[in-house]
């Protein structure tokens, strides 16, 4: 079984309309797979079920969420919180409010492994200079005495993905990560991330909505439309030839720095109609 | 360099040591009262009252800052006045702080149910008016120091509570609160842990104000004669009496007050000064 597996998954706002239509999608160990859509698509709404930080007002309606071949949804709150701690970590989208403004760098990353692993103290702070170090940061040990203010959008974004290894989790889930960055560091930071994600043999959950990234990081892709998945594919075939509708004029839209001439193209307002209908004949099909 | 933060932190360099040196030098005078006043702050000496300071013409060099109108000496007065002031300012502003912070803390971070009882709680709080409401509690409780403090901490509590409820719901959007929790760590361990450091700044100044307003409160209500007997010189009871010999013995009301003014204001520069020496963002 893959390492992660999510069947059937189904969220919606308290009393409010569904974010997630039965989403199902498995990540291999090792395996990267990218989770695109437009904003709202609900792509991060997976990323934060799979981790168990959904907004109060969200709840789950239904589905399964195997994480190492453990139901997180069947678990008790506290032996979710104890699974995904030990198994799993997140690379979140804004660096700038990811660390802590009040602790130096340095505690952010060694309490946790010291507190809730039970590492020696010695041993989680050679981890982080070890870390550091692995995603290029020149001195590990003055930067871990900092404040997370004293340093910029792209260096907080290398120790965040630092942080984030730390405890060699088995599955990563990194929430746009590049999205507040700006380009020249972006490419940076995706290289960083795909190189860590090689050499510990993480499985990548990369929620995303830039295809081009997902060309450069990924093995298959998920691409949602509504909260529901409308094409699971190899990163390979789908760039080859898309088979939904909805997902080939995506591709279509994205911006080709080859030929500008080509200009932007809009995905067409019949192509939502389809995507849309489909998404009401779901509704229609299993709410009555 | 003059650049923002340097200027910034000069200014409360400044703040710091003005309020500081005045909140200092008045805990010292408070705690070494009967050592330091030169008078018995209630002996009463008909034959030398409303005499004026010593830098007036017709004054006594034994009473520096003159005499109210039964004779007792207006410095010693104040001194002792302090003991009061101050033990309502901190003991009062701390409990408050305490309660209100917690449930700030608490209702803004967990949210839900908590919240809702919490907030509604404080809307209603709220509802009252202030001044009547401890008149109100002094009138059952009687008058005393307990009295004070407990109508203080009764009626102020909301103050804390509102304001650090939305801090600690600010932050608990934030990333890094999403990070811990994945990480593993409990609800309260991410609230004592990664919340708390970030909205202790704003607890700090909250804290000063509070003890600022603890002085006037106090003052008030020794001014209308709720606070505590007439046997402990009190800065409002002072000002009230000196109220009516204003055009006599205007040293009566003047001093008193300022030491009033400048003991709310040191509070309130105090807390400004410490949030803008400890809040890492602006060191």
């Amino acid at each position: 079984m893959s390492y992660l597996s999510i069947r059937n998954l189904s969220l919606r706002l308290k009393k409010g309309p569904a974010l997630l239509r039965r989403v199902s999608l498995e990540v291999a160990a090792g395996e990267v797979r990218g989770l695109v859509g437009e904003s709202g698509a609900g792509k991060s709404m997976i990323g934060k079920a799979v981790l168990g930080i959904l907004p109060p007002a969200v709840e789950i309606t239904g589905g399964e969420i195997f994480l190492d071949g453990v139901d997180l949804l069947r678990l008790a709150p506290r032996e979710r919180r104890r699974k995904i701690g030990a198994t799993a970590a997140l690379i979140p989208q804004d660096p700038l409010t990811a660390l802590n403004p009040s602790h130096r760098i340095g505690p952010q990353i060694t309490d946790r492994l010291v507190d809730i692993l039970g590492w020696t103290r010695a041993k989680a702070e050679a981890r982080a200079v070890e870390l550091l170090a692995e995603v290029q940061i020149a001195d590990p040990a003055r930067v871990l005495r900092q404040y997370p203010h004293e340093l910029s959008g792209g260096m907080r974004q290398r120790i965040l993905i630092a942080s984030a290894f730390a405890a060699e989790p088995r599955l990563i889930v990194a929430d746009e990560p590049t999205t507040a960055l700006d380009v020249t560091v972006q490419k940076q930071i995706l290289r960083l991330i795909a190189g860590m994600q090689a050499r510990h043999g993480t499985a990548l959950l990369f929620v995303t909505h830039d295809l081009g990234v997902v060309s450069k990081v990924c093995q298959r892709l998920s691409v949602l439309y509504s909260g529901m998945v409308v094409e699971d594919a190899t990163v390979a075939d789908f760039f080859a030839a898309p088979k939904h509708p909805y997902s080939a004029a995506l591709l279509a839209a994205t911006p080709r720095y080859t030929d500008p001439s080509a200009g932007l193209n809009p995905v067409p307002e019949a192509v939502i109609a389809a995507v849309r209908a489909e998404v009401a004949a779901f509704d229609k099909a299993h709410h009555g | 360099m003059l650049d923002g933060r340097s200027l910034t932190r000069r200014r409360a360099g400044a703040r710091l040591w003005l309020s500081g040196l005045w909140l200092g030098a008045l805990c010292l005078a408070a705690i070494f009262a009967p050592w330091i006043a030169p008078k018995d702050p209630l002996a009463q000496d008909l034959f030398s009252g409303r005499l004026p300071p010593v830098w007036v013409h017709g004054a006594d060099p034994g009473f520096l800052l003159g005499t109210d109108s039964l004779g007792r000496d207006v410095l010693s007065r104040i001194l002792y006045g302090a003991r009061i002031a101050l033990t309502v300012a901190v003991v009062a502003g701390s409990v408050t702080c305490l309660i209100g912070a917690t449930l700030g803390l608490v209702a803004g971070f967990l949210r839900g149910w908590v919240d809702m009882v919490v907030s509604r709680l404080i809307d209603i709080w709220m509802a009252f008016p202030p001044v009547l409401f401890s008149i109100l509690l002094i009138a059952v409780l009687g008058p005393g120091l307990f009295s004070i403090i407990l109508a203080i901490v009764v009626i102020d509590w909301t103050r804390f509570a509102r304001v650090i409820r939305a801090e600690a719901m600010a932050q608990g959007a934030m990333d890094y609160v999403a990070s811990a929790r994945v990480a593993g760590r409990g609800r309260i361990g991410t609230m004592l842990r990664e919340i708390l450091p970030n909205v202790l700044p704003t607890i700090t100044v909250l804290l000063t104000l509070e003890m600022g307003i603890a002085v006037i409160v106090e003052a008030i209500l020794s001014f209308v004669n709720l606070s505590i007997s007439t046997d402990f010189p009190t800065w409002g009871g002072m000002i009230a009496e000196g109220r009516t010999s204003v055009h006599q013995a205007w040293w009566v009301l003047v001093f008193p007050l300022v030491t009033l003014f400048l003991t709310v204001l040191a509070f309130s520069q105090l807390g400004e000064g410490l949030k803008d020496r400890f809040d890492p963002v602006l060191r």
